[in-house]
């Protein structure tokens, strides 16, 4: 795994697949006889990860839609944690 | 939180048991004894209108399981149907029959992952176990689940025959580039309940493989994700078994009979509906087998007052029923239940027996002197339910 920079381009773990359910009211994450129930802004972010997209792409996009400031911090601080739990992947 | 008889979340799982046939006879099965004795198996537009009903009411991962799913042929029609839904589909195989041709057909159709069961890590135990010769066919089809892309879960049943091969298992798991590797101690339900005094490990043997799994867990470059399910007969307090019953999990048999857990079926007094006769929706929201163990008002003494009942619902109503008789009474698991004794005797038991070192022994030695094993097949499920 390589180190985490804003020009990372994190994509979905191999086996995950995010959705969005209604009966939930949430994103959902999907794996193996598992599933995360996602809050608003985990949601958002993961929805953003699509491997062409860098960390800093999302954080601007995310800044621009929710017309907000800063989010740099949050949004490497949650990518390292989805990274650890293999929600994420970066390939360089 | 305790779901509410009427008002229930939506049964985000969902386990479609499509067959009781199955190549392989084991003897830690979880399926009922009585088996052979069930009625005829749902027919396949059966199982895709319980696929859809259940996706209205928010089921989102599903399981396909048995028996064994792939003797039926018609398991690539489900996994397309239930793909075209929006389900996560995981298939629970023995691996028995997934010829080259299906997992090409099933991945096509988009099956997201598969959990291969296994054994032991040595072809004669897992033969021996399950009562067939399976294990260079296994090894195959792992190798085939890997070229194929899909993420693996290798699941090992535990048990006093098996548990002091951890370390082999966990390295045969990781020359298989198993992602999850579920080291899964016996449950004692069905076939495992029948067999328990001769799979019950020693809490010298446990300890030993909790060892062994912490420390392999910590090898450098080590990738794999390694679950140790705990028996749960060497707890002091029971499992939140389902989460409840009806709050987040449905199974369907292969007779079409909808049950809150894979075992329910046992529970005494209590009718389950069948999907031939009733929608998903009913069932979940409804019917009196699923509303009866929601909420606490079922609940006795310790349970009833006690501060830690919506945290383990009272554990497990089939092993209440199983070692007490009553299904309302607390699990005996618990060091608070009167009856707990029950499973502090057995547990005392397994402690006194000799691990038994390998398949050999069993075959020749010690089988005649002690309780035979007894594998989940036809014969022996009617013998065992005859009425």
């Amino acid at each position: 795994m390589s180190a985490l920079s804003t020009d990372s381009k994190p994509s979905l773990g191999r086996g995950f697949r995010l959705q969005w359910e209604p009966a939930q009211n949430a994103h959902v994450l999907l794996y193996p006889e598992g599933m995360v129930k996602l809050n608003g802004s985990a949601g958002e972010i993961l929805r953003r990860c699509d491997g062409n997209r860098t960390i800093a792409d999302i954080v601007t996009d995310l800044e621009t839609a929710f017309d907000a400031s800063g989010l740099t911090g949050d949004v490497c601080a949650f990518v390292s944690i989805a990274l650890e739990k293999r929600w994420l992947e970066i390939h360089s | 939180m305790t779901t509410v008889p009427g008002h229930p979340g939506p049964p985000l799982w969902l386990l479609l048991e499509l067959t009781y046939q199955c190549p392989l006879h084991c003897v830690f099965c979880y399926n009922p004894t009585d088996f052979a004795r069930t009625g005829p198996e749902l027919a396949t537009e059966d199982w895709l209108r319980v696929l859809h009903e259940a996706r209205a009411l928010g089921s989102v991962q599903l399981g396909l399981s048995g028996g064994e799913p792939l003797s039926r042929p018609d398991l690539e029609v489900i996994v397309a149907e239930a793909h075209k839904l929006g389900y996560y589909i995981n298939l629970i195989t023995s691996g028995v029959g997934l010829t080259e041709a299906r997992i090409q057909a099933l991945k096509q159709a988009g099956l997201d992952h598969i959990q291969l069961s296994f054994q032991d890590s040595t072809r004669e135990m897992n033969d021996f176990l399950s009562s067939t010769r399976t294990f260079e066919l296994k090894s195959k089809v792992a190798a085939l689940i890997k070229r194929y892309e899909y993420p693996m879960v290798l699941n090992v049943v535990l048990h006093r025959l098996n548990i002091d091969h951890v370390e082999q298992i966990l390295e045969m798991a990781e020359a298989m580039q198993a992602e999850y590797v579920e080291l899964a101690n016996t449950q004692y339900y069905g076939w495992a309940f029948q067999n328990r005094e001769r799979l019950l490990p020693s809490r010298a043997q446990l300890k030993h493989a909790e060892e062994v799994t912490r420390r392999y867990r910590e090898r450098p470059l080590q990738k794999m994700k390694i679950f140790f399910v705990v028996p749960d007969y060497f707890e002091n307090r029971p499992k939140p078994c389902m989460n409840g019953l009806g709050s987040v999990f449905l199974t369907v048999t292969p007779d079409g009979t909808a049950l809150p857990c894979h075992a329910a079926r046992m529970l005494p007094g209590l009718t389950f509906p069948n999907v031939r006769e009733s929608t998903v929706k009913w069932i979940w929201r409804d019917s009196p087998g699923f509303n009866h163990y929601r909420g606490d008002a079922w609940m006795k003494e310790p349970c009833r007052s006690c501060p830690e009942k919506s945290r383990d619902f009272g554990g497990c109503r089939c092993q209440a029923y199983l070692l007490t008789g009553d299904p309302a009474n607390t699990d005996p698991v618990c060091d608070l239940s009167p009856h707990h004794h029950l499973v502090t005797e057995v547990v005392a038991k397994a402690d006194q027996v000799r691990p038994v070192g390998s398949a050999s022994r069993l075959l020749t030695g010690n089988a005649a002197v002690e309780k035979p094993l007894i594998f989940r097949d036809r014969r022996n499920s009617l013998a065992l339910s005859e009425r």
